[in-house]
């Protein structure tokens, strides 16, 4: 079992909880520890439940697991909700003037603060978390001067006044816990490591500005939007033209005018915009125009759950736009592959000339992990494809924008080469972008058009890696996931293989197209296979025996808006491997 | 680039003939607007690899095909913010915008109120018949009341919509109307409005000789008086551009309505184009600003 720790801080939106979430991730991360957060909440600005749980530890985190070491409870509500998760070695920090305990559990320290006698509540509405904050650090043994240069930081943009007050503040917290509170069985180790603490947003915005893009449009939609504030906040840094635009039609179509112009440009989204952009995925494909899409999936249908997670939009993006098209989508696998992804899929779309769809979801999007700043390449590969920039001598062949050729890849041109001028179009064409579909029509050439572009993935399907088994060979159980499943299963299989079952793991990250045969050829001698998704219907099992024919033995879906915990997946996979049942849906015991 | 000197001749009508000729129905109005168009490119000697010719779908929206520019012909409602994305990403291009009333007023509409507050430095047209041609005449947000479509074979019942008081509500910032007929007049309009720092919109009436039996030549002739012959006419009175736009009946002006040229455009507010064109600038993040992203996270 990999050794960690998590703290969970709970209270009403607008009570302050992401603060002291971003205060622990920072000494976390700074102690060389890794660390996953995720925050469950809801879409309202003030009142309701936010739960945000930091987990760190010396190994690899890549998900939170529903055990807790500490509870802050910033009321009454979060007390109630979570003292259950609390068991023997952990501890709970409360305002022991507001909040009364339930029964905890045998061996967990309770620990009240007395808010009123440490500080002026009258003065800073917020004392009780940093008073919190410092007791927690202290039971954890973390020396006070880490946490003090992180307020130093934290408060950096306010008065010496205030920053001197938040300092004293949580001295007094961290002094009145060394005196009064157990510390905690485990101190908090350091190594030499260091992190960068980052959402799967940032990491996308980040991706895209080491691949070169220089135009990015967005219409907000959570979970998506903090790709758009990461854009905004660095726009003139990074000389990337950002635009906030009307709807996302406008903002597919946007992209695309800015990507014939010739510069990359990427957008991103959720569901419902997607839905928007549809007709836009089909003109990039059509007229032959690279552009990067990103969905972070959220639940749905319709507006749905705007604030939790789920991987149900995979048959929204194999179905949109209408008509054959050539496309390339794939899922991140965590937060830092959130990064590395957005370069590749560029390459991609640009030597392809079609549109690269990122399929994320909530849970990387505005969870926040670990990353080894190497991790973080700004100087990743570019491969802009077959571009034309010059006239050259100006002695060519009458140019043709949509040229056949083996590759079904035409060369193309940056409007304003001179020589070059041609009419790009949404309407079949022929090789030289004259349209065919009023009354030229032509079946020949619609044929030749068509088979050109759909040449193209044979190229995209050559130019993307095949999946790969993790994992002893043969193993008892395979278990498969795509997109952010990743680092859930992971543990899982650790979990498993500590309990006696052999077990490996089949991620997938490249969608579409599929190396359906490659898969095929990895699961032939698989003895018990379960596919995992966070989602009703299976859509990827569907999608993967629709390409495939194979059928699983048994599946582990959930659609509670809540993502996986390991510990869901082991007692599913216990329950499948003796018979009880093909079908799991853990119920999430966290109630947010 | 767009910045390559390669054709030290003038420029010359030929210069803009496309691939194919136009396929409208014999006397269709668009005609006319694409002459004016080319005659107007001329004129300014503008080179036509330094030209983007961007539509939507319908028989104006055919447009780009029709003359030689770089040409791009996209999706039903979607030719400005396509266009915008273009102009944002090479602000050297001169762009125009070609379209029809359904294309521009139905399905674009609220595009087209976005792209005007924008100011996007762009000429946007609109080749405003009355009716939708390439659907074989239905009716479109500017057919008249008590217009009979095959959609409304009753009359219609629904307000057309204005779309010079439109662009006006809109923040337009260069506003006009033309007549397909009026070729001189019109090829003035567009060359003002190709000159025009900012978003220069202009309705051109043009009649759809097939579905639109209502709005002909021979209607609209006696009514158009242009702005231009009113001496007293001041155009950079918004008020007073308001006001005239509401003339309906049988004096319907044309002309420049309106221009004002103290807004700075969308690429010229933008800080990071004040080192040019997006599309010729590095695409590299400098290491010393990529070590910068990276540490604000450690
Ligand atoms: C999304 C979508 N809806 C409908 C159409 C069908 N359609 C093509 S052109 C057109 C109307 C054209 O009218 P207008 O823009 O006035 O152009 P005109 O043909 O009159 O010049 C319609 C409804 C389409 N191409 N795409
Ligand atoms: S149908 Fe009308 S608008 Fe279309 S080409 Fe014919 S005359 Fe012109
Ligand atoms: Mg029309």
């Amino acid at each position: 079992m990999r050794q960690s720790f998590s703290v969970g801080i709970g209270g009403a939106a607008g009570q302050g909880v992401a603060t002291p979430g971003d205060i622990f991730a920072k000494i976390f991360s700074r102690r060389g520890l890794h660390l996953n957060a995720y925050n469950a909440y809801q879409s309202i600005i003030r009142g309701g439940h936010t739960f945000l749980t930091v987990r760190t530890g010396p190994d690899k985190i890549a998900t939170t697991d529903g055990r807790l070491d500490l509870l802050v409870p910033l009321n009454q509500d979060t007390m109630d909700r979570h003292m259950r998760l609390l068991s023997a070695g952990s501890a709970c920090l409360y305002n022991a003037d507001l909040i009364k305990p339930g029964n905890p559990a045998d061996g967990v320290q309770l620990c009240p603060i007395p808010v009123s006698k440490l500080a002026d509540i009258s003065r800073n509405k917020v004392a009780q978390n940093t008073l919190a904050i410092g007791a927690g650090l202290s039971m954890m043994g973390v020396g006070f001067p880490a946490l003090e240069s992180v307020l130093e930081e934290q408060f950096r943009k306010k008065e010496k006044a205030v920053v001197d007050e938040n300092i004293s503040l949580a001295r007094s917290g961290y002094d009145y816990a060394t005196q009064n509170f157990k510390p905690f069985a485990w101190p908090l180790p350091m190594t030499d490591d260091r992190y960068a603490v980052l959402s799967g947003n940032a990491a996308m915005a980040m991706g895209g500005a080491a691949a070169g893009v220089k135009f990015y449009t967005a219409y907000p939609m959570s979970p998506s939007t903090g790709v758009l504030h990461w854009m905004a906040d660095h726009a003139r840094k990074a000389e990337i033209m950002v635009r906030q635009v009307e709807d996302e039609i406008g903002v597919i179509n946007m992209a695309i005018g800015a990507a014939h112009a010739g510069v990359r440009a990427m957008c991103a989204t959720s569901g419902g915009g997607f839905a928007l952009m549809s007709e836009g995925l089909g003109l990039s494909a059509q007229a032959e125009i690279p552009i990067v899409v990103i969905d972070c999936q959220r639940a749905g249908p319709s507006t749905g759950v705007p604030t939790k997670t789920e991987q149900g939009d995979l048959w929204q993006m194999l179905g949109a736009a209408f008509g054959d098209y050539p496309r390339v989508i794939a899922a991140p696998l965590d937060i830092a592959d959130c990064f590395k992804l957005i370069p590749e899929i560029f390459n991609v779309a640009d030597r392809f000339q079609c549109p690269g769809i990122v399929l994320c979801d909530l849970l990387l999007a505005e969870g926040r992990l670990s990353v080894d700043p190497k991790d973080l390449d700004f100087h990743p590969v570019i491969d802009r494809g077959e571009l034309i920039t010059s006239n050259g001598s100006g002695e060519h062949e009458a140019y043709k924008r949509y040229k056949i050729t083996d590759s079904g890849v035409s060369p193309r041109v940056i409007p304003g080469v001179p020589g070059h001028t041609h009419t790009v179009s949404s309407d079949e064409h022929d090789e030289d972008g004259v349209l065919i579909s009023d009354e030229y029509t032509n079946s020949v050439k619609r044929r030749a058009m068509m088979e050109k572009r759909m040449r193209k993935m044979e190229g995209i399907a050559a130019s993307i890696p095949p999946p790969q088994l993790l994992g002893p060979a043969n193993a008892d159980v395979t278990l498969i996931g795509w997109g952010s499943t990743y680092g859930v299963i992971d543990e899982a299989c650790e979990l498993l293989r500590e309990a006696g079952i052999s077990v490996n793991h089949l991620p997938i990250r490249w969608l579409v197209p599929l190396h359906g045969d490659a898969i095929l050829e990895l699961l032939r001698g698989a003895r018990h296979t379960i596919i995992v998704e966070n989602n009703y219907s299976g859509q990827f099992a569907r999608y993967l025996r629709s390409e495939t024919s194979f059928v699983p033995n048994g599946n582990i879906r959930k659609y509670d808006g809540e993502p996986f915990l390991p510990h869901h997946i082991v007692e599913a996979v216990k329950e499948q491997l003796a018979g009880k049942t093909n079908l799991s849906v853990p119920a999430h015991e966290i109630m947010v | 680039m767009a910045t390559e000197v390669v054709n030290p001749q003038a420029i010359v009508m030929a210069d803009f003939k496309g691939k194919v000729d136009p396929d409208w129905c014999p006397g269709c109005g668009d005609f006319g607007v694409l002459a004016a168009v080319q005659k107007a490119l001329v004129e300014l000697q503008i080179p036509k690899h330094e030209v983007a010719t961007i539509s939507g779908i319908g028989c104006s929206s055919n447009f780009p095909g029709f003359i030689d520019t770089y040409g791009m012909h996209t999706l039903h409602g979607r030719s400005l913010p396509v266009a915008t994305g273009m102009k944002m990403a090479n602000h050297a291009m001169t762009v125009l915008v070609t379209g029809g009333d359904g294309d521009g007023f139905g399905i674009g509409c609220g595009h087209f109120v976005h792209a005007t507050r924008r100011n996007v430095d762009l000429l946007y047209l609109v080749m405003d018949n009355q009716i939708y041609g390439l659907t074989t005449g239905q009716t479109s947000p500017t057919s008249r009341i008590g217009m009979k479509t095959k959609s409304m074979p009753f009359g219609n019942i629904e307000s057309p919509l204005n779309p010079i008081s439109l662009a006006l509500a809109a923040g337009a910032t260069f506003v006009a109307r033309g007549f397909s007929a009026e070729q001189k007049h019109l090829t003035e309009l567009i060359k003002q409005g190709i000159e025009h720092k900012g978003f220069s919109f202009i309705d051109v009436f043009s009649p759809c000789v097939t579905y639109n039996h209502d709005n002909t030549f021979q209607w609209f002739r006696p009514r158009v008086k242009k702005l231009e012959d009113n001496p007293e006419y001041d155009s950079s009175d918004w008020g007073a551009a308001m006001e005239k736009s509401l003339m309906w009946g049988d004096e319907i002006p044309i002309g420049k309505f309106f221009e004002r040229t103290d807004l700075p455009s969308l690429h010229a507010a933008e800080p990071v184009l004040k080192k040019g064109p997006l599309v010729q600038q590095d695409c590299r993040i400098p290491p010393d600003i990529a070590k910068s992203f990276i540490d604000e996270l450690m």
